[in-house]
């Protein structure tokens, strides 16, 4: 019986395993070093927060993986020998594969700041990284202020961590607004405003120099780099992006860039090998898509695909329309198709806002063929298969608006914006779309 | 604002300290006369109950206790008085002077009979000043449990989710207050359901309120029904308070304190102050399990028309109100919007919601649980309707009597109120309507098979956080369906709308749609390749 390890228990590995247990009896094994389930590591500020137990953040009960014949081994892979197709562990046990899939995810980025290795310093990524928040950030009299350097999704979500024990929290973000290399200036600073109403302690446009050390070792400060500012704190979360976690097979003959080589079939250089998830590096990238996409949707995606390759129906890595989400601290954001932070020349936009300032849309389209090309929802929630649809057929910025209200996915009772953002585009394009009453048939029709 | 929410919890503790404490106080006591009437009027035939009956309680000056201690062994004297001289004749088989006995015999339970006694025997304090009390209980437990919510207003924040620290505090986490709560909830239901006497003294504060609604004194039950309105409403409060930004929590919220305080309370007891039945018009069989009981049936047959339209109310509610509204709702126009155990589920029990069990063997018991006192339920009605028809004492060789007082006391007290509701803090807020309610049951099956209620999941955007079912009170592991792209479709949803406010993602709506296609299994979620999704979802 052939064996198929994989290296990784996140998302991209075990959605695999699944697949692979649901087409084939082969036997499965799920390698980890972090933990002896699966989890889900977007969950994991819940934890902090105390929404929930880490248990509670595992898809899956303990009998789960025994009823589906598959192993799991805690181990951290040393070394990858392909020719002999064996692994080694740490801990100094082998393990032999027919097939491999490599899964192992990212780590946090470090820029060799001095004093990055510091106790107190922390990324935001792994469970061990919740368990070092736990030790230096339990309550505010332990941690009188944490700094945070980085202004991307981790790094709001560490922020809100923090500020839910009310530990106070400097926020330092090198661009001039948040997220503003991928969010559009307008929804940029909704998300600026929502930081400091949330009173922490927003810099923008500003790196970090160095982390101080106390005489135990331990952060005692940090220190700006424009201002040469010293903030004092007792914590410095490092969330400046990350980027594959695939030191271990550096030795290997496995082609490497950033990432794992992988092509279209998520096949790398060496047979049988496989790799998925955020350490795959497509040679060549996919439509308007990043070599690398360290999202929890795509490592999803490519596991589907690549148990299909592996049970004989080899299969191309296809990704459909880009979708995402997020929530920066009570506002929610999806995405669906492609919005960029600065308009392409062929884009046109048209942009709306709620009065509260905590909602807003903001559609993408074509200048001339008025094509729907994506859309940002900001305090509202939207239809992932009303914008696939329009997607793939192709429809208009008009038709999008006319249809608005089956695109709707608030909770009943919500109110809603549909005519105000019609009659805004309206005013705006000296348009007449009238916006049509929702309909369950044009829904459940796809 | 902290400084306001702990004087709001040292005032509630006080005020919850004077109303238990309440129960110790008052003298109680009977003159011969009083003994006298209450004994005619009730038509005892025992000739020794008067003198135990007066030796135990005339002129003495006896705490609720003692007094309670006295009176049941008065009646217990008396009843074995006679079961003696049964066993006596029965021995010498003087078959006619033992059955002459048995007209001597008093029934009923010991401490409800002590009950009637006591309301009529007690003195004190509390009951000269049923006002003050009533402030010094009720209205500070509701001053200072506002007072210690409204702060939330400015404390939770911006309006959003808050369930920061949820798992970190003791009273939410199973620690020790958690299960002082429940130490407290269960005695609470014990008294109440089977030691009433005790707390007599509680009915006193809450006489003129009573009058002045249905124009009686308060008995127990009234007391449980005024204080269920007022804790339903407080609660309400920190619903309103820590939903403000989800519309469809505060509309159902303000539903159910509607129909807990209309319906259940208000209705029947003015019905009851014109010389009606007292009726909870939107409290359906099974749930309503004595319904059908003879008692029921006899006094909606004496009382006119309205006890007719009640009946035909209680009949057309069950058989056809209940499942058509399943159909276009779901079950949780009843469950979450309308019922009494559920209204208090949703404002009470709303802090507790996470602890309900989320294992598969939970459901399977759930399922093997519910269904079965559904079946108990209408056997029972079905025992008891033959035998109210054709005045038999048993059917299929079930005694109507005794399957009423099983029913009564394991389903209706123990497993409904002791459990239901005493087992909040730590087996979470649904134990009776997940796994108890016969109702629930009958609802859950019409949503399952029959109706146009779903969750609806948003395409691919899950990322298996696991909020959904952390948060869901009927134990239902939202996130293993979530996750797959699927639609929620489970007989057990009360559609409270939980799991679509905590997704930090925007993936959850309760919705009522066409059946075709609400249950839409899928291995390969949206987003990934087309063909990909049609050749393995279409298999």
């Amino acid at each position: 019986m052939e064996h198929v390890v994989i290296i990784g228990n996140g998302i991209s590995g075990v959605t695999a395993a699944r697949h692979i247990r649901k087409l084939s009896d082969k036997k499965i094994t799920i390698v980890s070093a972090e933990t002896d389930f699966f989890f889900s590591r977007t969950a994991l500020m819940y934890v902090y927060m105390g929404h929930m137990k880490f248990e509670h953040t595992q898809p899956y009960e303990p009998w789960f993986w025994k009823k589906n014949n598959i192993n799991l081994k805690k181990g951290y892979v040393s070394e990858i020998n392909t020719d002999k197709k064996e692994l080694f562990f740490a801990e100094g046990d082998t393990l032999s594969y027919d097939k491999l899939i490599i899964a192992t995810g990212s780590k946090p980025n470090k820029f060799g700041w001095p004093g990055q290795d510091l106790d107190g310093v922390m990324g935001m990524y792994h469970k061990q990284d919740l368990e070092n928040l736990e030790k230096y950030a339990p309550d505010n009299t332990t941690c009188k202020r944490a700094v945070i350097v980085g202004g991307g999704l981790i790094g709001i979500e560490l922020a809100e961590m923090l500020h839910s024990r009310n530990i106070p929290v400097t926020f330092l973000v090198r661009e001039s607004s948040f997220w503003n290399g991928v969010l559009p200036a307008q929804e940029s600073a909704m998300i600026n405003r929502e930081i400091i109403e949330n009173h922490i302690d927003l810099r923008l446009g500003v790196n970090l120099k160095e982390i101080k050390s106390d005489n135990n070792g331990q952060v005692k400060s940090v220190v700006i780099a424009e201002t040469g500012e010293e903030i004092e704190c007792n914590v410095v979360g490092l969330t400046t992006g990350v980027s594959p976690n695939i030191d271990f097979i550096k030795d290997a003959d496995i082609e490497t860039g950033r990432g794992v080589k992988v092509n279209r079939y998520l096949e790398t250089n060496i047979k049988d090998v496989y790799a998925i998830g955020d350490c795959a590096e497509q040679h060549e990238a996919i439509g308007q898509r990043r070599p690398i996409e360290a999202v929890w949707y795509t490592g999803r995606m490519m596991g589907e695909t690549v148990a299909q390759t592996i049970c004989g129906n080899k299969i191309e890595y296809k990704p459909g329309h880009w979708f995402n989400s997020a929530k920066f601290i009570d506002i929610e954001y999806q995405t669906y198709g492609w919005v960029w932070a600065q308009p392409k020349e062929n884009e046109a936009r048209f942009y709306w806002e709620h009065e509260s300032g905590k909602k807003c849309i903001h559609i993408n389209y074509d200048k001339k063929t008025h094509e729907f090309i994506g859309i940002n929802n900001f305090g509202i929630r939207m239809r992932h298969e009303f914008f696939d649809k329009i997607l793939t057929e192709k429809r208009s910025v008009e038709y999008v608006l006319e249809h608005l209200a089956d695109a709707n996915f608030d909770p009943e009772f919500y109110k809603l914006h549909e005519p105000e953002i019609v009659a805004k585009f309206n005013k705006e394009n000296n348009t007449n779309i009238q916006l049509k009453k929702k309909s369950w048939k044009r829904i459940f029709s796809a | 604002m902290k400084a306001i929410k702990h004087t709001g919890l040292v005032i509630f503790l006080i005020g919850l300290l004077i109303f238990t404490a309440s129960i110790f106080t008052g003298n109680f006591s009977l003159t011969q006369t009083e003994v006298d009437n209450f004994i005619a009027e009730k038509g005892y035939k025992s000739e020794i109950i008067k003198t135990e009956l007066s030796k135990a309680v005339v002129g003495k000056e006896l705490n609720i206790f003692e007094f309670s201690s006295n009176v049941r062994n008065a009646f217990d004297t008396s009843n074995k008085h006679y079961d003696d001289l049964i066993a006596k004749y029965d021995a010498e088989k003087n078959w006619d002077a033992k059955g002459q006995q048995y007209q001597y015999k008093i029934y009923g339970k010991p401490h409800t009979l002590s009950y009637n006694l006591a309301k009529k025997a007690g003195s004190g304090f509390i009951k000269e000043n049923a006002g003050l009390m009533w402030f010094l209980t009720f209205g500070l437990g509701i001053i200072g449990a506002l007072l210690f919510i409204i702060p939330n207003l400015i404390l939770l924040g911006q309006p959003g989710i808050k369930n920061n620290g949820i798992y970190l505090e003791s009273p939410t986490n199973k620690g020790l207050i958690a299960w002082l709560v429940l130490i407290f909830l269960v005695s609470f239901y014990l008294v109440l359901y089977f030691m009433p006497d005790y707390i007599v003294n509680w009915t006193y504060i809450l006489d003129p309120i009573s009058k002045a609604l249905n124009g009686g004194e308060a008995s127990q039950w009234f007391v449980y029904g005024f204080l269920y309105c007022v804790i339903m409403l407080v609660m309400g409060v920190r619903m309103y308070i820590k939903y403000r930004h989800n519309k469809y929590q505060i509309i159902r919220t303000t539903s159910v304190l509607f129909f807990q305080i209309v319906f259940a309370f208000l209705i029947p007891e003015i019905m009851t102050s014109l010389n009606m039945p007292g009726y909870d018009f939107k409290n359906a069989f099974p749930l309503d399990y004595d319904f059908f009981f003879e008692w029921n049936l006899d006094s909606l047959r004496n009382s006119g028309g309205i006890g007719l339209f009640i009946l035909v109310w209680g009949i057309v509610l069950t058989l056809i109100i209940v499942p058509v509204m399943v159909y276009f709702f779901g079950k949780r126009w009843y469950c979450s919007w309308v019922c009494g155990c559920g209204g208090l589920a949703e404002t009470l029990g709303d802090p507790y919601r996470q602890h309900s069990d989320k294992s598969l063997n939970a459901w399977k018991l759930e399922r093997w649980l519910i269904h079965s006192v559904l079946v108990f339920s209408l056997v029972m009605t079905l025992v008891t309707l033959y035998c109210y028809f054709t005045g038999a004492e048993s059917f299929i060789g079930i005694k109507s009597q005794w399957i009423k007082d099983t029913y009564s006391f394991l389903i209706g007290a123990w497993f409904a109120g002791v459990i239901g509701t005493g087992f909040y803090p730590i087996f979470g807020n649904r134990v009776w309507c997940r796994f108890g309610c016969p109702l629930a049951a009958y609802l859950g099956l019409v949503q399952r098979f029959k109706s146009r209620f779903r969750i609806t999941t948003n395409g691919g955007q899950c990322i298996s956080c696991g909020n959904c079912s952390t948060y869901c009170e009927q134990g239902i592991d939202v996130r293993a369906y979530a996750q797959k792209g699927e639609n929620i479709v489970r007989s057990s949803c009360v559609g409270c709308g939980i799991c679509s406010a905590v997704c930090p993602r925007g993936v959850l709506k309760l919705e009522n749609g066409p059946e075709k296609g609400r249950i839409n299994p899928t291995d390969i979620l949206l987003g990934n390749d087309v063909d990909l999704m049609k050749l393995v979802n279409e298999k």
